[in-house]
């Protein structure tokens, strides 16, 4: 009698420890520790995940420079007649030369995908090879699936020297006119 | 020498991967066409030869190019073990996608039992895609340049996050060589390490599914059970050696391809997306971004992921199509869909215009919203003559609807690839 109940002492039968009211509220040490154990995996994975995120995170870290707003000259105004542009391929952007004499600085990358746009001088048009998006000479969308404006930088002109500051593209949803710089 | 029983032990250790006994009908070669074992083997012919890879290869914009090029000009057996890599990585896809496809048209994803490897299926499929295309990025040319460049683009349509996740991915505004290193990594160490992970989980559910799904079948010499050495095992190992010389063979013939040095200034024309994407580029000529980048993938991967759960009457696992009248709605279906896709593609390069007959509205609505109700009211049209036509039961609806999907895909990439030339501008094949 005695021996039997000492064997269940030690070794209760599992279904008993399966009933789950006794988990719950059983307060014994075990299932102190055992909770313990738990916040500590919690723990543990968070400080995993941690160590992780700047790692991953690391991207834009390396590329920043500092950001000198300096503006690069790039043209003179005569280099470009009216109703056409200038590539400047190392900035990635045309300078556009509109047909009421203003002057754009217009970004190559397309607003749809980000492939780069192509000047096409006989329609007067950027055409963007990736999926036939149109853009007319200020940037302005003339046939989907680009949604918006073609993005522009900031321009001045200083003694007929255009000048675009290459650090600070402006994202537009349309052309306006006050987006010009006038020689 | 082994003797005999220590022999059998050891085969018993290694043939974890399968039982010692399985039916006849479940081994004949026309019936899985052994296309999730040829799966494992390029997997593993992907690692060994990706390993080769790395230890020529130099992950940075500036010495990626010139790396590629002496694997290819200084090392022997250089281009043809890119060759490999890159046949490989194309053949898996086409391999895991009609793994999956057999797996759908015999049924074999009803829950309880086989639900879950369905589901690890799709996320294998999907790490395969991704592995691709991470190592698209690779040879730093300008393919890869602007595919990945435009695909990453993709994500910032998503509404709030996306630009974010599109600097995150690319470590940066532009794809830099901190994409080149964040895909690298990708590449060579997190895809392939939990790709092998869950391979050996879906194994393992396979066994305690017991095997594939057997075929239904009437006729007695194909019942019974054989044992998996030799009937099994010996069919595995030809069919794989087959496999292995066709790979090796094809790779003397077919260069992976390498174009021009990365340039950022200039896009090639016209950019295509690898052959696995063209689909989605394709939708992209006819959608808003966000609907045909974001909306409609994510609508149709949420289809398969819950597929197993919708509610059917019966399990048909094991016979193609669930049934004869369900061939006949998916045979239909895929014809309904090939002739379809290609008038509505005219149709919107031609005809349609929402966005000039309603130039006030926002382009979300009338590239977005317009065309995806236009193509719901046709989709509407097609379901109600298939009730009409055939009265399916739901098995046979969603095999009919699934046929219609993947034609509709497939004539999408082929429009992509052999009919859009300069420009993106429809023309025939042979104008390009």
């Amino acid at each position: 009698m005695s021996k039997k109940i000492s064997h269940s002492k030690i070794n209760p039968p599992p279904e008993k420890e399966e009933h789950a009211p006794k988990i719950t509220t059983d307060t014994s040490r075990r299932s102190f520790f055992r909770k313990i154990w738990g916040w500590v995996a919690l723990a543990a994975g968070i400080e995993l995940a941690g160590l992780s995120i700047p790692f991953i995170g690391s991207g834009r870290k390396k590329q920043t420079k500092e950001k000198s707003g300096n503006f690069t000259a790039i043209a003179q105004v005569w280099d470009i007649p009216e109703g056409s542009v200038l590539p400047y391929r190392s900035g990635r952007l045309y300078i556009c030369h509109l047909k009421d004499g203003g002057f754009l600085a217009v970004s190559i990358k397309c607003t749809h995908l980000g492939c780069s746009v192509e000047w096409d001088e006989k329609k007067k048009e950027f055409l963007c090879p990736c999926h036939h998006s149109m853009f007319s000479l200020n940037g302005e969308v003339i046939n989907p699936p680009a949604t918006r404006a073609l993005n522009i930088y900031p321009l001045k002109i200083e003694e007929g020297v255009i000048k675009v500051n290459l650090e600070n593209p402006i994202q537009r949803k349309h052309y306006n006119k006050s987006q010009e710089t006038y020689a | 020498m082994l003797k005999p029983e220590a022999m059998q032990k050891n085969l018993t250790f290694l043939l974890h991967i399968h039982p010692k006994k399985v039916p006849r009908a479940s081994i004949r070669y026309t019936y899985t066409f052994g296309l999730g074992g040829l799966t494992v083997l390029l997997i593993l012919l992907q690692i060994f030869t990706g390993i080769l890879l790395k230890f020529v290869y130099l992950p940075s914009p500036a010495k990626a190019y010139d790396s590629i090029l002496f694997l290819q000009n200084h090392i022997l057996f250089g281009q043809y073990v890119r060759n490999i890599h890159h046949l490989d990585g194309e053949l898996l896809i086409v391999l895991a996608l009609l793994h999956m496809l057999r797996v759908f048209f015999t049924e074999a994803f009803h829950p309880p039992i086989r639900s879950g490897n369905w589901i690890l299926g799709i996320c294998m499929f999907l790490l395969i895609m991704f592995s691709n295309f991470t190592g698209y990025l690779m040879p730093w040319d300008q393919l890869s340049y602007w595919a990945v460049t435009v695909v990453t683009n993709m994500f910032s349509y998503i509404p709030l996050i996306g630009p974010h996740i599109t600097v995150f991915i690319r470590g940066g505004a532009d794809v830099t060589g901190n994409t080149l290193m964040n895909f690298f990594n990708f590449h060579t160490a997190i895809i392939p390490l939990t790709l092998l992970i869950l391979m050996i989980f879906h194994f393992w559910k396979v066994r305690k599914a017991g095997g594939v799904a057997p075929p239904r079948t009437r006729q007695e010499e194909e019942k019974g059970l054989v044992p998996v050495m030799p009937d099994l095992i010996v069919k595995e190992v030809a069919v794989g050696l087959i496999a292995l010389a066709v790979v090796f063979i094809l790779a003397i013939f077919l260069d992976a391809p390498l174009r021009e040095r990365a340039n950022p200034a200039f896009s090639p024309n016209p950019v295509k997306a690898p052959w696995y994407f063209i689909g989605i580029q394709e939708m992209l000529m006819h959608f808003h971004p966000f609907v045909g980048a974001i909306v409609i993938p994510l609508f149709l991967l949420g289809f398969l992921f819950y597929l197993p759960w919708l509610h059917y009457p019966q399990n048909n696992a094991g016979f193609w199509f669930s049934s004869l009248k369900g061939r006949q709605a998916a045979i239909i279906s895929g014809i309904i869909a090939f002739i379809l896709t290609p008038l509505l593609i005219v149709a919107d390069e031609y005809l349609i215009h929402f966005n000039r007959w309603f130039p006030s509205l926002p382009s979300i609505l009338s590239e977005g919203l317009f065309p995806v109700l236009l193509y719901g009211f046709l989709f509407y049209l097609y379901l109600l003559y298939l009730r009409k036509k055939y009265r399916p039961n739901v098995n046979e609806t969603v095999q009919a609807v699934f046929a219609f999907f993947l034609i509709t895909y497939t004539v999408l990439s082929l429009t992509g690839l052999f009919f859009r030339g300069p420009g993106m501008i429809l023309m025939w094949p042979w104008q390009i």
